[in-house]
């Protein structure tokens, strides 16, 4: 419709109005090579010898490839050991998010009950919470469980839901015609069957972006694991990445390696689900 | 609602005897639905939030049972402690630059790439990427990357002809080096701008060009006006994130040099967790919560000011 009028009017581009493209483009090229950068510097400096590394002037693709340092980066510390347990904890949080929040979710978004709106407004408060103002008490409640050293203190919450979760899968259920719900209680259906086989399908999309965003916090944590593992059997990438960084210190080839495989399934998600990913973040944005 | 300010003193019993089962049920299964939460709320969340209270008025080393030692903490926090005024400060510093930088650079990239250019999916993808990188791994490259005599920051400084820098060795310069590295990482907040750029009603800017609007009249009339939702979103998680930035100063400077990168969320963590004073870090806990909580109040008592929303279309 907008082109249709804008047809007619169409005029040959002014000189100001071409300059203005050309500083538009120019901007956004010279700001997009400067974010690409440190990843280029990632790579390449994981693919030179140390020789290579402080050449004059800069080797800025190596030559030839040493893929030494990444047999280094992943043999020098328990590689497949730290990945197994960082797995393990990104998938528990993934399955248990998914299930919990899209509970949540439904007793907020599909349910009216007297104090559901007062609730949503703690839920909402809870986000703004910093979690440093949480974590002692509740690293002296998993002390006193006896999970100090174990992952539960890293998955078991996952299963009260994520409040940012819990507010997202919310927006999206509200989009969904209440006729499907009574359509469904007409024909028998109890809430749980209304959540499990009229919501639950049509909430993929909105289920996917949870699941992406609890995968992406586990295997990005950082504090949780320092907090609660102190044994190597029960690490994390993360972790062991940072125990390698304390050792390795001037093996920038080993350590851009270790980043660069901690990086790369991060980097292969987001191509293979990006618009699962804009729209999540969408999502949060905009109707907030 | 109007019913029940009718007869507050009733209000309980006559709500209740009034109550349908129709209400009762969805009461029930409401409840049900959401206990998931409920019991994380009671767990992780307010039981937390009242025993750090009760911590920070006591001495403990968690090895022997907390002393209770009444308001001693708070005094020496505020009396005899340099880097509880250090760590504050380091705090707002970031806070009150990195974060409204961060906003400034995502709002300008959004505009840039919401002028109909081609290739968006690529640039988009090329900005948001290295907010979803780990911050390991990132405080690993950037380590890198600043390293002060092989560091590629250094090495192109020099080949223009500029001084190198210490970055994370020099306290004049190791803040502005972490507000760097968090600026790489803009492109979260510049997708949710790109999508509420993509959310303005085109007819606005149709009406704006009838009045005789340039582009820098359409982006300051039309563009910002719509954006102030967006902005103040972001703000506040901005905000947020600044009180708890730990990871990126924890691995490479350790509050360090000098101090100067000891931020609010890492004096926590070091009192709690290597000097093992719980009911001090405590203090500092609840202190924060105290501080966050007058923020947001701020914030949102003061937005309707500043915040423009679109009226809903019934």
């Amino acid at each position: 419709m907008a082109t249709q009028l804008a047809t007619p009017r169409r005029r040959p581009p002014s000189l100001g109005r071409t300059a203005e493209r050309v500083a538009t483009y120019a901007a956004i090229v010279l700001l997009a090579c400067l974010f690409v950068l440190p990843f280029f510097w990632l790579i390449s400096t994981s693919l030179k010898s140390p020789a290579q590394l402080f050449k004059l002037p800069i080797e800025w693709i190596p030559r030839p490839f040493v893929w030494q340092n990444y047999v280094r980066a992943t043999t020098v510390i328990p590689f497949g050991l730290y990945l197994k347990n960082t797995l393990y904890i990104a998938l528990f949080n993934v399955v248990a998010t998914v299930i919990s929040c899209s509970l949540v979710a439904y007793g907020f978004a599909r349910i009216r009950w007297p104090g559901r709106d007062a609730l949503f407004i703690v839920l909402i408060s809870t986000l703004m919470i910093p979690y440093p103002v949480t974590l002692i008490p509740t690293f002296l409640i998993f002390r006193d469980l006896g999970w100090i050293n174990t992952p539960h203190p890293l998955t078991i919450p996952a299963l009260t839901g994520s409040a940012f979760s819990i507010f997202l899968l919310r927006q999206f259920y509200m989009t969904i015609p209440e006729e499907l719900s009574s359509a469904a209680q007409i024909d028998g259906a109890n809430e749980f069957q209304i959540y499990w086989l009229v919501i639950l399908p049509l909430a993929r999309p909105a289920l996917a972006v949870i699941a992406l965003f609890a995968f992406l916090s586990s295997w990005n944590d950082f504090l949780g694991p320092l907090v609660y593992l102190s044994s190597k059997e029960h690490y994390t990438l993360a972790i062991g990445l940072y125990g390698f960084l304390s050792r390795a210190k001037t093996d920038w080839g080993a350590l851009m390696a270790a980043a660069t495989i901690m990086v790369s399934p991060i980097v292969v998600l987001f191509f293979f689900t990006q618009r699962t990913f804009i729209q999540g973040i969408t999502l949060t944005g905009i109707k907030g | 609602m109007a019913h029940d300010l009718a007869a507050p003193q009733q209000r309980g019993t006559a709500r209740a005897r009034r109550m349908s089962p129709r209400v009762w049920r969805n009461l029930r299964n409401g409840l049900l639905f959401i206990s998931p939460w409920l019991i994380g709320l009671m767990i992780f969340t307010l039981y937390p939030i009242l025993a750090s209270f009760w911590y920070s008025l006591t001495s403990y080393d968690v090895v022997s049972p907390p002393q209770f030692i009444g308001l001693t903490n708070y005094v020496q926090l505020f009396t005899t402690d340099p880097l509880f005024f250090r760590s504050v400060g380091n705090t707002a510093f970031y806070a009150l630059i990195a974060v409204p930088l961060s906003l400034l650079i995502s709002t300008v990239v959004a505009l840039l790439l919401n002028a109909n250019v081609r290739g968006l999916p690529f640039f988009r993808t090329v900005f948001f990427l290295p907010s979803i990188v780990p911050d390991i791994a990132s405080a690993m490259l950037w380590s890198w990357m600043l390293n002060p005599q092989f560091g590629l920051v250094n090495m192109l400084l020099k080949r223009i002809g500029l001084p190198a820098l210490g970055w994370l060795t020099d306290p004049a310069w190791s803040k502005p080096a972490l507000i760097l590295i968090g600026l790489w990482g803009f492109g979260g907040s510049m997708v949710i701008f790109l999508a509420a750029l993509q959310d303005i009603p085109q007819h606005l800017y149709e009406a704006a060009e009838l009045d005789g609007a340039g582009t820098a009249a359409k982006t300051w009339h039309v563009t910002l006006p719509m954006l102030t939702p967006t902005i103040f979103f972001n703000l506040v998680l901005g905000m947020i994130g600044a009180f708890q930035y730990f990871t990126t100063a924890f691995v490479l400077t350790s509050g360090g040099p000098a101090g100067s990168t000891t931020f609010y969320s890492l004096m926590i963590y070091n009192n709690a967790f290597r000097y093992f004073k719980m009911g001090y870090a405590s203090a500092l806990a609840w202190l924060l919560f105290a501080f966050v909580f007058l923020v947001t109040w701020i914030i949102f008592k003061t937005s309707g000011r500043w915040v423009y929303y679109e009226v809903e279309k019934p």
